[in-house]
């Protein structure tokens, strides 16, 4: 982009000397990239419940999920234009982290408590039939 | 971040220079990435919710019956819009060009504003067809984790009337630049959890 020049003048906003890399470089073919490929990756998925593209459930929601998992991450790299150079690596490793936590947080919830509800519902169903 | 520069332990001038060097908010928008950060852990123990409470119907209606697909396919197309826009803001802000930039955040807050009243007219369907958050455990956190999101987008939409207002009366200066960053990173994070939610929510849901 070229309409940078009064960033320099003056005062040395958002170029200063650590933050050189701060500043997001957007540009419309980055936006219209991402753009198109949100919309196929919404429409197939949307297409494969509503239209019933695929018989099998599990398939399904196995695509489903993939299909989502590849639209974060155009929508991280395209609108929220992470790389591994913004803030000095920073944001990519506060990134990281949420992730680690946020799989040990869902991986967990569910496993425990799909374990529980196997273990516990035989025997409220004894308890309320006696 | 500023322990790279001290020299020998000579605090109060490095801490002098310090306030003459880095100018106002430089690292506003690496505090910013964090709060949004923080954020995604509150949505992931949503998600976590949904993902034990989604089948406990309770003997109430499921969310097979209850979703209808078409209104979230348009409310999805409500946000991916509102982002295109909301980029073609920045890329506006970039060129200098105040008026454009104006221009896209109205029409971003415009499909903001769609998204959220299709969202409260599907709550409110819901909740006349006895369907309200109270009616079980699948119901309760469905409309805590879509309830949520679409507060984010509430005051997502306040920040974008707040800061059409401020570019009105200051121009693009370098603190309006530095709020339209974070509002970027604030309204694109929106829609990254809406990925989530349709697909986890709505289309799980509709296929159960």
């Amino acid at each position: 982009m070229s309409a940078h020049p009064h960033s320099h003048a003056g005062h040395d906003h958002g170029h200063g000397h650590d933050h050189g890399h701060d500043a997001p470089h957007s540009t419309r073919g980055g936006y219209i990239t991402g753009f198109l490929l949100s919309v196929v990756l919404t429409a197939i998925p949307f297409g494969i419940v509503m239209g019933g593209w695929i018989a099998d459930t599990r398939v399904a929601v196995a695509i489903c999920a993939a299909l989502a998992m590849v639209q974060i991450v155009v929508h991280m790299i395209y609108f929220l234009h992470m790389n591994s150079k913004s803030e000095q690596g920073w944001t990519l490793m506060a990134l990281v982290f949420t992730i680690i936590i946020i799989v040990i947080a869902l991986a967990g919830s569910l496993w425990v408590m799909y374990n529980m509800n196997l273990n516990m519902m035989p025997g409220m169903a004894s308890g309320a039939g006696m | 971040m500023s322990a790279t520069t001290v020299p020998k332990g000579k605090t109060p001038v490095f801490y002098q220079l310090e306030e003459e060097h880095h100018e106002p908010g430089g690292s506003t928008l690496l505090g910013f990435w964090m709060y949004l950060m923080s954020d995604c852990l509150i949505f992931a123990m949503l998600f976590a919710a949904w993902g034990v409470y989604g089948t406990s119907y309770a003997g109430g209606p499921t969310s097979h019956e209850l979703f209808e697909l078409p209104l979230v396919a348009v409310n999805t197309a409500m946000l991916l819009f509102s982002s295109i826009t909301y980029g073609f803001a920045m890329i506006a802000m970039q060129e200098q060009r105040k008026g454009a930039v104006q221009a896209w955040l109205l029409l971003t807050a415009l499909f903001g504003a769609a998204f959220l009243g299709i969202e409260l007219y599907e709550f409110s369907n819901l909740i006349h067809e006895g369907a309200g958050p109270w009616r079980s455990a699948f119901l309760s956190s469905f409309f805590t984790l879509v309830g949520t999101h679409g507060l984010h987008v509430t005051f997502g939409l306040i920040w974008l009337f707040t800061l059409m207002v401020q570019i009105g009366r200051k121009g693009l200066i370098p603190a309006n630049v530095r709020r339209l960053q974070c509002l970027s990173l604030f309204w694109h994070f929106l829609d990254v959890i809406w990925i989530g939610v349709f697909t986890f929510v709505y289309l799980f849901g509709a296929m159960r």
